[in-house]
C-alpha cells in the first residue's frame, strides 16, 4: 500500500485547515471482530502535541479504534486489521506483518477506562514499564519514577507513600497513578480510552487540567463520551458513528460549525 | 434441607466432642508436659513413653516433602493453564487432574511403596524400604490437583484489564503473568498451598503403607518414621482394650492432628476471603 502524503487530505469540510505535523494517521483503517466489520475505512490524522479527540455514542467503534493503535486487538482472537496506522517520524506502518506488537507498545503507552494499577506499590507501578524494558539502574528507575509522578501531579499526595499498594488509593489518584506508569517510559503517543468516566468531578477536573499541561511533551489521543470535555481539552476532534469517521477538523470550528448534519445532531443533543 | 444441612454440622460437633472427652481422659494419666516435650512414643510396651514429637516430626516431613512437590509444580502448572494454555487444552488437562483427585489413596500407598522408593533407591542405593522421602513425594502427587485446580481459580479472576495495562506496557506475555498475574492472586496461590498442607498432614494411607509404622524422631527423610494418622490407623487396627491408655492415646493424638488441620483450613478460608475482596 502507497503511503499516504498529508498534503494529499483536505478537511472533511474542504477547509484546508489539516493538522501538521503529524505524529501519526490512519489509512482507511479497517478492522474484524472474526467477521463483523467494526471500523470502516477510517482515516485520521494525529497532530503532534496536539490532544486528538474521539467522539461519538457509544458502540460507535471508537474505543476499537483507540485500541488499534497499540494493537491491543492481538491478544484475543478472530480479529482482524486491514489499511494502515503510520506513525512518524519514521513513517512506519505499525499493522505490517513483520512489526511485532511488543515493539510498538513500547513506543505507545495507554491509560484505560477504569484505573487499573497492578497490586504493586505505588513506586513499583510506575517503574513497571522500566523494568519491563530491561533497566536496572537504581538510580535511573527512581529518577524516572519521581518524575512521571510529578508530571501526573501525584507526587506531592504519595512521595511519602511510594511503597504502599497502588491500589491504596483514591480514584482519581489511581487513574493519576496510572498516567505516570504510562508517562514513565516517554512514549511517544498517549493513548487514553475515556479516562475520567469512572471518577467524580473533582478528579476529572484535574485529569484534564494534566493533559493540557501534557500536550506541550507528548501527542496525546482521547477517547471521550463526553463532548463537552472533548471542546475543552482537544486541538482536533473526530467524530465517529457505526465505525465510521463522520467529521473531522478543528476542535472549535467542529463544535460551532459541524460540516455534516450527523455531527450536528450529535453535539447538539439529539441523538447519541 | 436443613436437616440435611445439620448432619454435617452435627457430625463435626460429635468428632471434636468425643476426641475432647477420651483426650481428657488420656491427659489424666499422662501429663501435658510429658505429651509435649518426650522424645519417645512408646505407648504399648512395658516402660510406656507418651511424647506426640516423633510422630508430629513424621507428619511435619512427609507434608513438607510433598509441598515441596506440589508447590513448585502445582504454581507452574496452574501459570501455564491459566494464562498459556489454550482452551483445548485445558479441556484436555483439567479433566485428567480430576481423575488423578479420583484415584483411591490405598492406591497411591502401594505406588510410594513399590515404585517411587525402588526409584529412589536407584539414586541413592541405601534408602530403606520404608521411609519418609518416596510417601512424602507421593503425597505431593496427591494434592496437585487440589492445589493446581485452586490456584488456578485465582488467577482466572484476576480482571482482564490488568494484564491489557501490562501489555499496554510492552510486556511479554511471560512478563505478565510472572509480574502481575501471579502477585494480584497471591492470596488465592496461598490459600490453595494452605488447604494443600491441610491435605497433606491429614492424609494417612500412603503413610502406613510405606513409611514404615515406627515412630522415630528425626528430620531426615531417608528415614522411615511414623505419622500421626499411621499411629492411629495401626493403633486402630489391633486389639487394644476400650478405655485402656492404649486406646486413648489415639484420641490425644487425633486431637493433635484435629488442631492442626482445623488452623490450616481456616487459614486457608480466610486468605480465600482476602483475595476475593480485592476487586
Amino acid at each position: 500500500m502507497a503511503l499516504p502524503v498529508d498534503s494529499a487530505y483536505t478537511d472533511s469540510a474542504g477547509r484546508g485547515d489539516w493538522p501538521k505535523p503529524l505524529k501519526a494517521e490512519t489509512c482507511e483503517l479497517s478492522f474484524y471482530y472474526g467477521t463483523r466489520l467494526v471500523l470502516k475505512r477510517v482515516s485520521v490524522p494525529i497532530a503532534e502535541c496536539n490532544i486528538t479527540a474521539l467522539i461519538g455514542p457509544s458502540g460507535c467503534g471508537k474505543s476499537t479504534f483507540l485500541r488499534c493503535f497499540n494493537r491491543m486487538h492481538d491478544l484475543y482472537p478472530g480479529t482482524r486489521y486491514e489499511g494502515a496506522i503510520v506513525l512518524y517520524p519514521d513513517s512506519r506502518n505499525i499493522l505490517d506483518r513483520g512489526v511485532d506488537p511488543i515493539e510498538v507498545r513500547m513506543r505507545l503507552a495507554m491509560v484505560f477506562q477504569k484505573p487499573n494499577p497492578f497490586p504493586k506499590s505505588v513506586y513499583e507501578n510506575v517503574a513497571y514499564g522500566l523494568r519491563v524494558r530491561g533497566i536496572r539502574d537504581r538510580r535511573v528507575i527512581d529518577e524516572k519514577v519521581e518524575q512521571a509522578l510529578r508530571s501526573a501531579a501525584l507526587w506531592e499526595e504519595v512521595k511519602d507513600r511510594l511503597s504502599a499498594l497502588g491500589t491504596s488509593l483514591s480514584g482519581g489518584q489511581q487513574q493519576r497513578l496510572c498516567i505516570a506508569r504510562a508517562l514513565a517510559t516517554d512514549p511517544e503517543l498517549l493513548l487514553l480510552d475515556e479516562p475520567t468516566s469512572a471518577l467524580d468531578p473533582i478528579a476529572t477536573a484535574s485529569i484534564e487540567e494534566l493533559l493540557q499541561d501534557l500536550k506541550r511533551r507528548v501527542t496525546i489521543l482521547i477517547v471521550t463520551h463526553n463532548m463537552q470535555q472533548a471542546a475543552r481539552i482537544s486541538d482536533w476532534t473526530a467524530f465517529m458513528y457505526l465505525g465510521e469517521l463522520v467529521e473531522f477538523g478543528p476542535t472549535k470550528r467542529l463544535f460551532t460549525t459541524p460540516a455534516k448534519k450527523q455531527t450536528e445532531d450529535y453535539i447538539t443533543g439529539r441523538f447519541g | 434441607m436443613l436437616l440435611a444441612a445439620l448432619v454435617s454440622v452435627a457430625t463435626t460437633v460429635t468428632i471434636l466432642a468425643v476426641l475432647l472427652f477420651e483426650s481428657l481422659g488420656f491427659f489424666e494419666v499422662v501429663s501435658l508436659q510429658d505429651f509435649l516435650t518426650d522424645t519417645l512414643w512408646t505407648p504399648l510396651f512395658d516402660d510406656p513413653h507418651y511424647g506426640i514429637l516423633p510422630l508430629l516430626a513424621g507428619t511435619i516431613v512427609t507434608s513438607v516433602v510433598g509441598l515441596l512437590v506440589a508447590i513448585p509444580v502445582g504454581t507452574v502448572s496452574a501459570i501455564y493453564l491459566s494464562e498459556f494454555a489454550s482452551p483445548r487444552m485445558r479441556e484436555v488437562i483439567k479433566p485428567t487432574l480430576e481423575l488423578l483427585g479420583a484415584v483411591p489413596t490405598v492406591v497411591y500407598g502401594y505406588f510410594a511403596l513399590l515404585v517411587v522408593t525402588p526409584a529412589l533407591q536407584l539414586l541413592w542405593p541405601d534408602i530403606p524400604g520404608f521411609n519418609m522421602l518416596g510417601p512424602g513425594i507421593v503425597i505431593g502427587i496427591m494434592i496437585l490437583p487440589l492445589v493446581i485446580s485452586l490456584s488456578e481459580d485465582a488467577m482466572r479472576a484476576v480482571p482482564m484489564v490488568l494484564r491489557e495495562g501490562s501489555y499496554a506496557m510492552g510486556a511479554t506475555h511471560l512478563e505478565t503473568a510472572w509480574r502481575v498475574v501471579v502477585p494480584a492472586a497471591t492470596s488465592g496461590i496461598v490459600a490453595a498451598y494452605v488447604l494443600g498442607v491441610s491435605r497433606a498432614v491429614g492424609e494417612t494411607m500412603v503413610v502406613a503403607i510405606a513409611a514404615g509404622q515406627n515412630p522415630n524422631l528425626t528430620w531426615n527423610p531417608m528415614e522411615p518414621a511414623a505419622t500421626i494418622t499411621a499411629y492411629i490407623v495401626q493403633v486402630a487396627l489391633g486389639d487394644l482394650p476400650h478405655g485402656s491408655i492404649g486406646y486413648r492415646s489415639i484420641f490425644a493424638a487425633g486431637l493433635v492432628l484435629a488442631v492442626m488441620t482445623f488452623a490450616f483450613n481456616i487459614l486457608g478460608h480466610v486468605m480465600r476471603k482476602r483475595f476475593r475482596e480485592v476487586y
